[in-house]
This record gives C-alpha cells, structure tokens and sequence, in this order.
C-alpha cells in the first residue's frame, strides 16, 4: 500500500505528518526515523531542559498513542538507504521497503564535528539529539569547568544553562563577533556584556590546538593555539550543522548547500518534498535563496507540504523568525536584517528592553527584540504586510507598533 | 503515600471537553499536545515565544495562578483569538496540586 513516506521526526517531519491527517489526508502515512525515539522536539535541549524537572517526557510532540490513533505508522530507529525514484521506493537498513506517492525529506542537518586531537575523548559532546543532551547530562554533575567551543545560538544557550547550573566556563570564539551570522554587531556586544555580567570568560579569535584528557581518557584540558591551556571536565563544540543533503544527493535532486525546493516547497522530483533546515528556496523577504535552521521555518514548510499533498492550495511564502533565550533575555528575532541600510532603536539597554528595527532604504525588513515581545509579534505582521514605521514611530518605545496594522 | 497527578479539564470553542492527568511540573500546553487535545499547538515547545497556546482560565481558578511574566502579558497582547482578562499562556502554567482540577478553555483560533 503505497501514501506519504516522511523521511525524519524533527519539526519538519513531524508537523509533515500531523498537518497530514488534519488536512483530511486519508492515504497511508508514514514517518521513517533513525534516532529510535518518539519524535521530539529539540529546543529545549539546549535551553531549559537541564533546568526542568519535568524530564524527557516534556519534549515529545506527542504520546505514542496519538500517532496510533491517526494512524500515523512510526518507524523508530530505523534509517533510510536509498531513494529509488524510477520506482517510488525507499530502502530501510531492515531490508524492508517502502512505496510511497509523495515523499518528504525532513531529513534536518548534520553535526559538525571538532577534528582537534582529542576531539573523541570521554567528556566532548555536542547539543543535537536526546541522546546528545543525555551523554551531557551524564557527565555535568561532577564538572567544575566547562569550556564550550563556538559562538552561536547553541553554544551560547549553554553556557547560560551552565552557569546556572553553577559552572565556570569559558567560551571559545573563532571570529570577533558572539552570533555573528544571526544578529548585528549592536545586539552582538550587547549580549557579550550580558554573558560577562554572568561571569563567562569568552575568548575571540581562539584556536584550538588539542583537547588533553587523563589517563582514563577523561578530558583534562583544552590548549589553544596560542599555548593558552584551559582546565576543563567538559568540552562543548556548538560549531555549527551543516544540511544533511546525502540521500537526496545520491537520488540526484537538485542540491547546492541544501535540497532546492519551490514555493510549494516541491524538489527538482514533483513527487518529492523537502522542509526543514535541510531545504533551500527563495525567500521573498530576504530577496535571495536561503536555508533557514529555525522551528519556524521547519513548521511552516511542513503545513504547506501537507496541503499541497492533500490537494489544497498554498504557497510557502512566511516571513523568517528565531528565537533564543540565554539567562533571563528573551531575543526574537523577525526578518533578516543582512543588506540593512539603517535602524533605529527603541527601549533602551539599560533596562535590557529594547528593540532594533532593521530598514533597507526606506521598507522594514527586520526586527531584533530583547525582553519586548510585543515588538516582535508586530513586527512579524508588519514585515509580512510590507508596512513601515516612520522613524518616529520606530524610536517611540510608548508607541505600540500593532496599532498601525488595525485599520 | 499515593501521589495523585493533578488533572486539568481542557474545554474546547464547542464546548466539549475532556480531562487530562498530567505529572506535576508539565505545563499544561504540553499536557493537550502530549494527549492530542486539539486547540493548542505550542510551536515553540513552551518558549513563551509563539503564542500559539492562548487559553482562558475559569475564573474560579485565576487567584490560584502564579503570576504572569511581562514577556507573558506582551505576547498575550498578539493572540489570533481576542484577549480577554483570564487569557493566559498555557506554557506558563505548570501541573501542580494547587492547580489539581483547574479548568481551561481553549480559543477559537491559534494563529
């Protein structure tokens, strides 16, 4: 019996299937993925789930028993070999396989992995999968030091979950700046000042030359290219992740850094879809084509798939936003604000509330909002209508920016 | 000792509704995705950042509360459904005793 076939269980693969059946799909649904566990969501991992008690529980999408009732077939633990597209199979490392009508990649993104000497010692892990956190998990009680490898959105979550943990740690950062790629340099220093505040000791331009480790294998030390040595019992690499595009590569879609995709998020193959941070497209907010690695862009990818498949009409055409919380900030962030030509700010930072607004000549296109949601859930309806606030407006933190779109 | 699991009455926009057990500590959105109880979707995995699981809290349970964050009452100012004085976000309220029984009731839309 053939249906939909998804490949992956993250928020793509996921929200894939669930938007599937309350579309009115009827057909066979199932979701192939190979981490064994019922899909979750990973957010949290690197955010509050350390600091919950609420357990791993709290990050399921659902219970076992939703997809039973909705007859969603989850295959767990169980990895995709090959696309056939001449026969509309795919090849499960069971030996069984599997025909499908649509297929959906939501095959996400791969680690990118320390290749340091060292870099296997017992006490190096990265923030990905449950089984990551867990391995994490296992190893934080006893750390006094923690030294995390990058300067991203991940690596900066946790070491803020570190400190409050009560953890020294120390974080190394290639470049100059903290989130160089996802945020300006404002809201960049600004954050750097909230990390030093917490007491992190964050070094820039850093290399690292080898992780040591005892005689147990345990990770001792991390040294620098520089000679600097830097006692540590955990090393975090947050270095980035990178689209894992192989199966759709070895099928011969149309790949370059990411899977290609239309507005109805359809490959170069009509019958195969790809969502979720392994899809590329042309995004008309940035004006160019663009992977995106956000929840957001996995979820809304997924509702649009799951339409198109149930024979209704839609178009992907939302406008980006991300979010990190990193001590007791809340930074959200609407549009992209690469090509910006200007911005005015409002809130000030002193009181750590304040938004920047982001112009490229005269059109809003994107908004960085620390502490001030309501800026950001303006601002997400504001890009998306093409409306613009006057610099007035923008630099009145009284002014509430949802009021010019009631009409 | 017995632990009891507080319960929390979901009611949806047409009025039917169903009871949920719920281990203390989860929120309450997490408990109607977990349990498929439609009308609350929660896309940010309880950030506080999406306002996609809008609810309105009985009245007879809104002193019992713990206080809303302003991050909270920002977002609740961007709800698909009209807000109203017992509006809440469900991903700011955990399971717990005092809350055992607590009823809510969902919007008509999320987004």
């Amino acid at each position: 019996m053939s249906g939909v076939v998804i490949v992956g269980g993250g928020h793509a693969g996921y929200q894939s299937a669930d938007s599937l059946r309350r579309s009115g799909y009827e057909g066979r649904v199932t979701l192939v993925d190979g981490e064994g566990h019922l899909p979750y969501q990973r957010p949290p991992l690197s955010k509050s789930h350390l600091l919950e008690s609420a357990g791993e529980d709290a990050l399921l999408f659902r219970s076992q028993s939703y997809f039973k009732d909705h007859n969603i077939d989850l295959k767990l633990g169980i990895r995709v070999n090959a696309i056939h597209r001449d026969s509309k199979q795919v090849e499960l490392d069971n030996g069984e396989t599997l025909i499908y009508e649509q297929l959906v990649l939501a095959t996400g993104a791969k680690l990118r992995q320390l290749d340091v000497p060292g870099s296997k010692l017992d006490g190096v892990g990265y923030i990905k999968s449950l089984d990551d956190i867990r391995y994490i998990q296992n190893h934080l009680n006893s750390v006094e030091e923690v030294v995390i490898i990058g300067g991203g959105f991940i690596a900066l979550e946790f070491a803020s979950t570190a400190v409050k943990l009560g953890k020294k740690v120390v974080v190394l950062v290639r470049g100059k700046k903290l989130m160089a790629n996802a945020v300006s340099p404002e809201l960049s220093d600004y954050m750097l000042d909230i990390h030093h505040q917490h007491g992190v000791d964050i070094r820039f331009g850093a290399e690292v030359d080898h992780i040591s480790g005892d005689a147990n294998a345990n990770v001792e030390a991390v040294r620098l290219k520089d000679g600097t040595l830097l006692p540590a019992q955990l090393v975090l690499a947050g270095i980035g992740v990178e689209a894992d595009t192989e199966l759709a590569v070895t099928a011969k879609l149309l790949c370059h850094d990411g899977i290609i995709v239309d507005g109805q998020c359809r490959t170069s193959d009509p019958d195969i879809f790809a969502a979720g941070d392994s899809a590329k497209y042309d995004n008309p907010f940035v004006g160019t084509e663009i992977r995106l690695e956000s929840v957001q862009n996995a979820v809304d990818q997924a509702k649009v798939i799951a339409q198109v498949i149930a024979g209704q009409e839609a178009e992907y055409h939302s406008v980006p936003w991300f979010w990190s919380d990193q001590y007791d900030i809340k930074m959200q962030m609407v549009g992209i604000h690469h090509g910006f030509t200007h911005f005015y700010q409002r809130g000030s930072m002193e009181d750590d509330k304040f938004s920047l607004l982001f112009y490229r000549d005269e059109q809003l296109i994107s908004i960085h909002s620390i502490n001030r949601p309501g800026d950001h859930m303006a601002g997400r309806k504001l890009i998306t209508a093409g409306i613009s606030p006057t610099r007035e407006q923008a630099e009145d933190a009284g002014f509430k920016l949802n009021t010019l779109l009631k009409k | 000792m017995r632990c009891i699991m507080p319960t929390v009455t979901y009611v949806d926009f047409e009025g039917e509704s169903t009871q949920q057990e719920l281990a203390e500590g989860m929120t309450l959105m997490q408990g109607a995705v977990m349990n498929g109880v439609e009308g609350i979707e929660g896309e940010c995995s309880g950030s506080c950042a999406c306002a996609t699981c809008h609810c309105y809290v009985d009245d007879a349970w809104l002193s019992t509360l713990p206080e809303m964050s302003e991050n909270e009452d920002e977002m609740l100012d961007d709800t698909a459904s009209e807000r109203k004085p017992n509006s809440r976000l469900s991903c700011q309220i955990k399971a717990s005793a005092d809350l055992d029984g607590i009823v809510i009731h969902m919007p008509e839309e999320q987004e």
